[in-house]
C-alpha cells in the first residue's frame, strides 16, 4: 500500500492550482487587481484579524502569486511559502523575521556578491551582524556561534567558487544550538535537491533564475520546512511570544509548522511590502511547467563543458563539482545525485586581461548579470557582479581575477563550444584581437 | 494557554483571546495523531466574538504533556474532565474525525455538561486498515504519508489552501510528525480500531447535534457519515461537495459558515 499522492513533475504542472474554483480556466489566471471585495463588514474584520483564510490587498497576497507559492512549496517538501519581488527581498525578509537589533548571524562566506553586501553592509544599519565562515570549514560554523546567534544562512554551492557547504554535519550544528539553518537553494532548485530532507528549516529562492529558466522575470521565494521549533528555548520571543499587531497572537502556538511564512506575510509584507507582480508570478509558474526536463539539459549540458574545459589548453582550473578531483566531489554526488548542476566557475590563463577579452569575443553566450537563465551566460564576477568587494574580501569569498562565471544553457552544447573557441582564440591574443 | 487536568500540564488554544470562565465555552477535539493547529480557521473567529474557546490538545499531543490515552471511552471522560479543570459548568463541543467518537463518548459519560454537539468527518466507527495501524504503531512515515493521502479529497491534494501560501499535505504532515508517530498517531489509530459503541452511544444522544461530512472523505466515507447522523435523534446533516475528510481546513470557510448558524441557533451569546 503506497500513497497516492502527486509525484514531483505533476506538481510542477498542477500543485496550487484547482480549474474547478477558477471558471475552468485551464491556465492559472492572472489576478491583475490591488484588493478584494468583502462580504461583509463581519467578513472583513475576520480576514485582517487572521480568523479566516482569503485575499484583503495585493502587497499581503494575490491568488496567481498564491499558486506560484503553493507550487514551489510542494516541489519542496514544504508546508508553507511566501513569494517576494526579488530573491534579495526573500533573504531581507527572512533575516528580519528572524532577528532583533543586537542579533547575529553565521553566513557562509561563498554567496552571491548582492547577499555578502546584505549581510556585511547593510543588516549592521539594523543592529545585525555577521560572522562569515569558509563553506567548508564545517566546525568554524560552530565556532561561530555566539549567544545572540539566530541563524546559519548559506548557499549550498557557493557562488562563484562552487564551493559545497557540508548541509547534513552544518544542519547538526544548528540544531545542537537550537537555531534554524537557512539554505539559499537557487542554484539547485528542487529538482536537484530538497534542502528539508538534509536538515534545512528554512529555504529561499531568487526564482528569477532556474525556476522560471525563461529570464523574463524577477521573483523570490522564502519556504518554510515545519521542522524547527520555535519554542524549544527562548531565542525568539517574536515568535513565541504575543505579538501586539495581532492582539496578543502567539504566531509558534497558533500555526505551529508554518509559524515562520505566518509571520513573515503578517508582519513583513504588512511593513515592508516586497510583494510579487501577478503576471511576473505567472510567467515563473510558465517555467516551473517544464523544470525537470530543463535542469537535465541544464546538467548534461554542464558535464560535457566541465570534460571540454578540463581539456582545453587555455583554462587554468574548473571548478564544479563533477569534476575529477573537486574536494567536494563525494559530498556532491550524496547530496545532489540527480546532478551538480549547471554553473561552472574556470580560470583563463593570462588572467584579468584574457578574461576580458574572452568575454569581449563570444557571441552566442550572453554576458549579463544573471545565471538560470535557458540561454548560456558569462560573466567576469571580479569586475561585475562580486565589484563592490574589495580585495581581502574578495580572496574570502574564494574569487580570483581569473576566474570566469559560466551558466550553461540548454543551446546544442556543439554550438556552445564552437563560441567558446571564438573567445579563447581572442584571449591567447587580447591586444591583437579586435573587441567586438 | 497552559492549565492542569488531572494533574498533568494541558495546552488549548484560546484562539487569541485571554480565556474567561464566565464566556459560553466551545471545547474543540482534533484527530488522529494531530493538535490544536488544525482549528485555527474556526476558533479565531469564535473567540473574537464573544465566546470562550478551548482548541485542546489530547495527553500527549501537540504542547501537552503525559502520554497519549488509550481508549476513546477514557478521552471522552477527560475532555469533560478539562470543562471543570478551567472553571466551567457547560460547554458546546466539536469534534473532527476519532474527535468525533470522542465527543459522543463525553456526552453520554456527561450528559448535564454539552450544551451542543458538531460531529465534523465523523462516523459511528472508524475500523483501521490493518497495514496502516501496523505502520502507524512502528512509527514509520509512510503511515503519515498514507493518512495525508487518505485525509485530503481530489481538490486537497493539488492545494488551493485557505491560507494563502500553506500546503495541504505537508501542513497535516508535519503537525503529526511533531510527535513520535506510535505515541501518538499509533495509539489513536488502536483507538479508534478498538472503539465499537459508536451506535449505542449515538442512538442515546438527546442534544442539538450537527454532521459536517465531505462529499469526498475517504477516511469516513460519506454514507457512513449518513449512518451516524441517522442514528442521533434530530441531527442536522451538511453536506460539502468536493471536499475530503479535512474539511475544516480545505473548505474551511464553508464550514466556518455552518458551524456559525448551528451556533448562534443553538448556542447563542447571551443577550
Amino acid at each position: 500500500m503506497d500513497p497516492k499522492t502527486y509525484k514531483f513533475d505533476t506538481l510542477s504542472l498542477h500543485a496550487g492550482y484547482q480549474p474547478g474554483k477558477n471558471a475552468g480556466s485551464r491556465q492559472v489566471p492572472i489576478y491583475q487587481t490591488t484588493s478584494y471585495m468583502f462580504d461583509d463588514v463581519d467578513h472583513a474584520a475576520a480576514l485582517f484579524n487572521l480568523e479566516r483564510g482569503g485575499h484583503i490587498y495585493s502587497r499581503m497576497s494575490n491568488p496567481t502569486v498564491q499558486v506560484l507559492e503553493e507550487r514551489v512549496c510542494a516541489l519542496e517538501g514544504g508546508t508553507a511559502a511566501l513569494a517576494t519581488a526579488s530573491g534579495m527581498s526573500a533573504i531581507f525578509l527572512t533575516i528580519m523575521t528572524l532577528c532583533n537589533a543586537g542579533d547575529h548571524m553565521v553566513v557562509s562566506s561563498q554567496l552571491y556578491g548582492g547577499t555578502v553586501n546584505l549581510f556585511r553592509l547593510t543588516l549592521p544599519k539594523f543592529g545585525i551582524k555577521t560572522t562569515f565562515v569558509k563553506p567548508r570549514d564545517t566546525e568554524g560554523f560552530k565556532k561561530a556561534i555566539k549567544p545572540n546567534t539566530k541563524g546559519i544562512f548559506g548557499e549550498l554551492v557557493g557562488n562563484p567558487g562552487n564551493e559545497l557547504m557540508n548541509m547534513p554535519e552544518v544542519s547538526k550544528i544548528a540544531k545542537e544550538a537550537g537555531i534554524p539553518l537557512i539554505i539559499d537553494s537557487t542554484y539547485q532548485t528542487p529538482y536537484l535537491c530538497r534542502p528539508f530532507e538534509h536538515g534545512a528549516d528554512l529555504v529561499v529562492h531568487s526564482l528569477t533564475k532556474w525556476m522560471s529558466g525563461n529570464g523574463s522575470s524577477m521573483a523570490g521565494i522564502l519556504v518554510e520546512g515545519g521542522t524547527f521549533d520555535w519554542m524549544q528555548n527562548d531565542k525568539f520571543p517574536s515568535m513565541t511570544e504575543p505579538y501586539e499587531g495581532y492582539h496578543g497572537l502567539s504566531f509558534a502556538e497558533e500555526f505551529g509548522p508554518t509559524a515562520f511564512t505566518m509571520m513573515a506575510r503578517a508582519e513583513g509584507m504588512r511593513d515592508m511590502g516586497p510583494c510579487l507582480a501577478p503576471q511576473n508570478a505567472w510567467n515563473i509558474l510558465h517555467g516551473l511547467e517544464t523544470l525537470s526536463l530543463r535542469m537535465e539539459k541544464h546538467c548534461s549540458n554542464a558535464l560535457k563543458m566541465v570534460e571540454y574545459l578540463s581539456n582545453h589548453e587555455s583554462v587554468a582550473w574548473v571548478s564544479h563539482a563533477s569534476a575529477p578531483g573537486h574536494p567536494d566531489k563525494e559530498l556532491a554526488e550524496k547530496i545532489l545525485p540527480k546532478g551538480t548542476g549547471s554553473m561552472i566557475a574556470f580560470g583563463i590563463k593570462g588572467g584579468k586581461e584574457a578574461g576580458a577579452a574572452f568575454i569581449n569575443n563570444v557571441k552566442l553566450a550572453s554576458h549579463l548579470a544573471n545565471v538560470g537563465d535557458a540561454r548560456t551566460l558569462v560573466i567576469h564576477p571580479a569586475s561585475a557582479t562580486h565589484s563592490q568587494m574589495d580585495e581581502a574580501t574578495l580572496k574570502f569569498a574564494g574569487l580570483s581575477h581569473d576566474m570566469i562565471r559560466l551558466s550553461v544553457g540548454l543551446e546544442d552544447f556543439e554550438d556552445i563550444v564552437n563560441d567558446f573557441e571564438d573567445g579563447f582564440r581572442a584571449a591567447k591574443k587580447p591586444r591583437l584581437v579586435a573587441n567586438k | 494557554m497552559k492549565f492542569k487536568v488531572r494533574g498533568i500540564d494541558t495546552f488549548a488554544s484560546t484562539g487569541g483571546r485571554p480565556f474567561d470562565k464566565n464566556k459560553p465555552l466551545i471545547i474543540f477535539v482534533h484527530g488522529s495523531g494531530l493538535s490544536h493547529m488544525v482549528w485555527v480557521l474556526q476558533t479565531r473567529y469564535f473567540a473574537f466574538r464573544g465566546y470562550s474557546v478551548l482548541a485542546v490538545d489530547l495527553p500527549g499531543h501537540g504542547l501537552s504533556s503525559g502520554e497519549s490515552l488509550k481508549t476513546i471511552e477514557e478521552m471522552g471522560n477527560w475532555v469533560g474532565d478539562v470543562i471543570g479543570a478551567v472553571g466551567c459548568k457547560e460547554a458546546s463541543l466539536v469534534g473532527h474525525s476519532q474527535g468525533c467518537l470522542v465527543t459522543m463518548e463525553c456526552v453520554a459519560q456527561h450528559p448535564e455538561k454539552i450544551k451542543t454537539l458538531t460531529l465534523m468527518g465523523g462516523a459511528s466507527a472508524i475500523p483501521m486498515n490493518p497495514e496502516l495501524l501496523k505502520l502507524a504503531e512502528e512509527s514509520n512515515p509512510k503511515a503519515v504519508d498514507l493518512m495525508m493521502d487518505f485525509a485530503h479529497g481530489p481538490a486537497g491534494h493539488f492545494g488551493g489552501h485557505p491560507v494563502p501560501g500553506l500546503y495541504h499535505l505537508n501542513v497535516g504532515s508535519m503537525i503529526v510528525q511533531n510527535k513520535e508517530i506510535k505515541d501518538t498517531l499509533g495509539v489513536d489509530f488502536r483507538a479508534c480500531d478498538n472503539y465499537k459503541n459508536g451506535p449505542e452511544v449515538a442512538k442515546k444522544l438527546d442534544l442539538p447535534t450537527l454532521s459536517i461530512l465531505g462529499a469526498q472523505d475517504r477516511m469516513c466515507r460519506l454514507k457512513d457519515g449518513k449512518i451516524l447522523a441517522d442514528y442521533i435523534k434530530g441531527s442536522e446533516v451538511k453536506i460539502i461537495e468536493d471536499c475530503g475528510h479535512m474539511m475544516l481546513l480545505e473548505e474551511a470557510d464553508q464550514t466556518l459558515e455552518i458551524l456559525k448558524k448551528f451556533i448562534a441557533e443553538h448556542y447563542p451569546l447571551p443577550s
